[in-house]
């Protein structure tokens, strides 16, 4: 605690009223070193967590540290990745979405219904791949909008909410095609979740592309920043003349579209959408654990994309051990979960109390 | 009601510390049955440590409490203090979502629950002593009033012989407020004592035998109500060395300008009425000039701050204008009236204030956001540090750098923080609501001074919600409210701390002849 009263400037910069700083010339280039390091400890505390997961991968399997395993690792841990940004977003504003999962299924289910042919279990409108792109964004877009209006507007629990619209979404998306699966996905609408730049992945491009542009928008941007102030203090946030509302339902619809862009890559990857796609496989643990792991606070105000693409990493790296160790499967979803809660606990450690869940 | 039978409670000698204050000091106190005792005090002079120590939940530290000539049961024995003695608090201690009935014995059933003796004694209770209340009723439901009578049949049902009334009236509107003296009355008669507790004095010359003034707590003053008049009282409360305001410099008293003569109004409010948590409004209307200092004082829930809360769009209100330079201010919609122009300065900077994990920079610039953003709507960190520098010196502001989080600075500098953040976008009118409640006294000067500043300097509006006396002193005119209404206003600085005290307590100083008699 600084005193108010404190002109000898040991503690602090004392401002006088005429404006002109009054300021110590160390002690301001060791606060703001201190400064640099309690952010930058706190922006890179898995760091150590994934270096040790390389090293116990190279152990585990000579395969692990080669460039089409890496490959392989960055495309299937893209696609979650996206989502893993819609829920960063909305855990910032304090809230929560579980139907992410289910977005994540429908958007490209409708897209591709829309697409095909009968033949293939489509409606038979046979639109333009890219019209359907479109079509995807709408339905991730509609989906958050409602959720968003429910939530905060309506003042409706945001578990609660999100729980039903995950159920009523999941079987929407196995109602439209009578639980089919749908392959034959035209190339345009596959591409960004199959192909590759030489050897690196479109969809890895992509999604550090959304990872960089979504944490520079959060730092640089003013709605960004109104994003940390309304998940940090609504009330003082609203004082100031942010709009709140607004703000928590645009998030909404924004973390939605950026699940079913994800649900895009990766139906793109398994070249086709199945009736199990997102609630079916159950991500949405994942993706909460990946946010939660890199320092996204489920209490709102607090995270950035440097954590959050830590979390998936980890959770990829994680994945693709257990494949490479030939854990059994019927043991590979035990390990799996055991692993991510000690990740979490590893990170709490690590990132000291900033990345605390308050009491 | 003069016949006094044996003391029904007695405090002897009672003294209660906490940590380095010491709220009560050898308070003697009895009240007798059929006796309606008031107990007056100013904020903090030790009435609630009274209701806290009578009702059982904190132990004095020294003396002894006897109920009907018995040593008091431990603290923390409930139900057995209950016998004797039930409070019935400020704020509602019903639950809303159980019955009345439920509600009336709440805590006080046996291990296993009769719902039909519990009905059957509730509306015997009722019925005895004629509440139109029923047993089954969901206690949601009832009004402010309704839950109040719950309360007290709660109190009645367990055969408690004593009442404490806190602040019973804080809530009710006039009518209530005369149905509640007569359900006392009927309370005394039937030989029940009443402890009642209010900052309305003409409450307690209304419906107490007795009165007795705390004032730092000690008890400084007991006597019949008939003896005394409302001078005598406040005499007692205030104390005979009246505390001048200490926190201002000079030089804002002294700058007292004449900007009312040239008084185009910035802010004008007619009839505005509003239900709110925090007291309601009833038809209050008031101009503020530019440049010019205009004070709103009165007791807690008499409407001060929903006022200043309707006027700067953090809450909504039922009908009436507000209107700044002409123009239709929207109900309850914060963002809407800070772009028109008006400044918020939050009652509790906490809640309100700033976000506390953020730093001081972006707190004290996040009302102007919008003009610091480039054509992107990016904010350079240095920019937001630039803008923020100016506002923040200006309020001598102390923290380790742009970027310190507010959480870590003092109370005194996170309230210049939410200071700045109102300044920064230019207001033309500030509504402060206590805007020095709980710094030191350096920062208060300060930021008395800064607001006064605005208002001599730029030709920004103020208006000072503040139930702190001292804040006052940079007011053009004072405007007292009572109960949600304008009662008074002082128009001639320097104001007298004892008159503005007897107005907020809703009475005229005929002394004086300052204040003036309300409509009612």
């Amino acid at each position: 605690m600084i005193s108010n009263q404190a002109p000898d400037g040991t503690a602090g910069t004392v401002t006088t009223p005429g404006g002109s700083a009054v300021v110590p010339r160390g002690s301001v280039l060791a606060a703001r070193l201190r400064g640099m390091n309690v952010g930058l400890l706190r922006e890179v505390a898995l760091l150590p967590v994934l270096v040790l997961l390389l090293v116990v991968g190279a152990i585990v399997s000579p395969a692990f540290l080669t460039v089409s395993n890496l490959a392989g690792i960055g495309q299937q841990i893209s696609a979650l990745g996206v989502v893993v940004v819609g829920e960063s977003l909305i855990l910032m504003i304090g809230g929560m979405d579980l139907s992410l999962e289910s977005t994540f299924g429908l958007a490209p289910m409708v897209a591709a219904w829309l697409i095909l042919p009968v033949s293939a279990y489509g409606s038979g409108a046979q639109i333009s791949p890219y019209l359907g792109l479109l079509v995807l964004l709408a339905v991730g877009a509609a989906v958050g909008l409602v959720n968003g209006v429910l939530i905060v507007k309506g003042r409706l629990n945001g578990f609660i909410v999100t729980l039903g619209m995950t159920i009523v979404l999941a079987g929407l998306q196995n109602g439209i095609v009578k639980a089919q699966t749908l392959f034959n996905l035209p190339k345009a609408f596959g591409y960004l979740g199959s192909a590759y730049f030489g050897q690196v992945p479109v969809s890895f491009v992509l999604a550090a592309i959304i990872f960089v542009l979504v944490g520079l928008f959060l730092r640089y941007h003013r709605t960004g920043r109104a994003i940390y102030a309304v998940g940090g203090n609504p009330a003082a946030a609203r004082a100031a003349g942010i709009k709140v509302e607004r703000i928590k339902i645009g998030v909404y619809v924004a973390g939605s579209m950026l699940a079913a862009l994800g649900g895009l890559m990766e139906a793109g990857r398994v070249s086709a959408v199945t009736g199990q796609q997102g609630y079916g496989e159950g991500i949405i643990f994942s993706v909460f654990a990946a946010a939660v792991i890199g320092g996204v606070s489920l209490r709102g105000g607090r995270g950035n994309m440097i954590g959050a693409a830590s979390g998936v990493i980890l959770l990829g790296f994680v994945q693709d051990i257990l494949d490479l160790a030939n854990v059994s499967n019927y043991w590979i979803e035990a390990i799996d979960g055991a692993v991510i809660l000690f990740a979490l606990f590893l990170a709490r450690i690590v990132g000291g109390e900033s990345t605390a869940e308050e009491k | 009601m003069t016949s006094r039978g044996p003391a029904l409670v007695d405090m002897t000698g009672v003294d209660k510390r906490f940590g380095s204050t010491l709220a009560l000091r050898g308070v003697d106190l009895s009240i007798s049955a059929g006796q309606c005792l008031g107990l007056v005090g100013r904020n903090g002079a030790g009435k609630s440590t009274i209701v806290s120590i009578l009702s059982g939940l904190e132990p004095p530290d020294a003396g002894t409490v006897r109920l009907a000539g018995e040593l008091a049961p431990r603290v923390g024995d409930v139900n057995r203090w209950r016998k004797w003695i039930a409070t019935v608090f400020q704020h509602s201690m019903v639950v809303p979502e159980l019955s009345v009935a439920e509600n009336v014995f709440l805590g006080g059933t046996d291990r296993f629950v009769s719902w039909r003796e519990m009905r059957a004694r509730t509306r015997d209770v009722m019925r005895d002593w004629g509440y139109d209340i029923k047993a089954e009723a969901l206690c949601r439901d009832l009004t402010v009033e309704q839950l109040q009578i719950v309360e007290i049949a709660r109190a009645l049902a367990r055969g408690a012989r004593c009442v404490l009334l806190d602040e019973p009236t804080a809530a009710l509107e006039r009518d209530a407020v005369r149905r509640l003296f007569a359900r006392v009355r009927q309370l005394t008669s039937s030989g029940v004592a009443v402890l009642y507790i209010s900052h309305h004095l003409e409450e307690v010359f209304e419906i107490c035998d007795d009165v007795s003034v705390l004032r730092d707590g000690e008890l400084v003053l007991t006597a019949a109500a008939a003896q005394l008049s409302k001078e005598d009282l406040i005499a007692a409360m205030v104390g005979s060395a009246s505390v001048t305001a200490s926190a201002t410099s000079a030089n804002v008293t002294t700058a007292q300008h004449d900007a009312r003569d040239a008084a185009e109004p910035v802010l004008m409010v007619e009839h505005l009425t509003a239900s709110s948590a925090r007291g309601r409004l009833d038809g209050v209307s008031i101009q503020v000039g530019r440049g010019e200092v205009v004070g709103v004082t009165g007791l807690l829930g008499a409407g001060v701050a929903t006022l200043g809360r309707a006027i700067a769009g953090a809450e909504g209100h039922d009908s009436g204008q507000i209107r700044l330079h002409g123009q239709v201010i929207p109900a309850g919609r914060r963002a809407a009236a800070q772009r028109a122009g008006i400044g918020y300065i939050p009652e509790d900077r906490r809640a309100e204030g700033f976000v506390a994990h953020l730093g001081v920079a972006e707190n004290a610039t996040m009302t102007i956001t919008d003009r610091l953003a480039d054509r992107l709507g990016l904010l350079r960190p240095g920019r937001r540090a630039a803008a923020a520098a100016p506002v923040t010196a200006a309020l001598s502001l102390v923290s380790s750098g742009p970027g310190q989080p507010v959480k870590e600075l003092s109370g005194g500098n996170q309230q210049k923080v939410t200071v700045a953040r109102t300044l920064a976008h230019d207001p033309g009118l500030i509504v402060a609501i206590t805007p020095t409640r709980g710094v030191d006294v350096a920062s208060k000067a300060l930021l008395l001074d800064a607001l006064a500043g605005v208002a001599r300097r730029d030709g920004a509006g103020v208006l000072l919600c503040s139930d702190e006396l001292s804040d006052l002193v940079i007011c053009d005119r004072v405007i007292v409210l009572v109960r949600g209404e304008i009662f008074t206003e002082f128009t001639e600085p320097p104001f007298d701390r004892d008159q503005l005290i007897v107005a907020t307590e809703g009475l005229t100083s005929t002394a004086e002849g300052t204040a003036e008699e309300a409509a009612k």
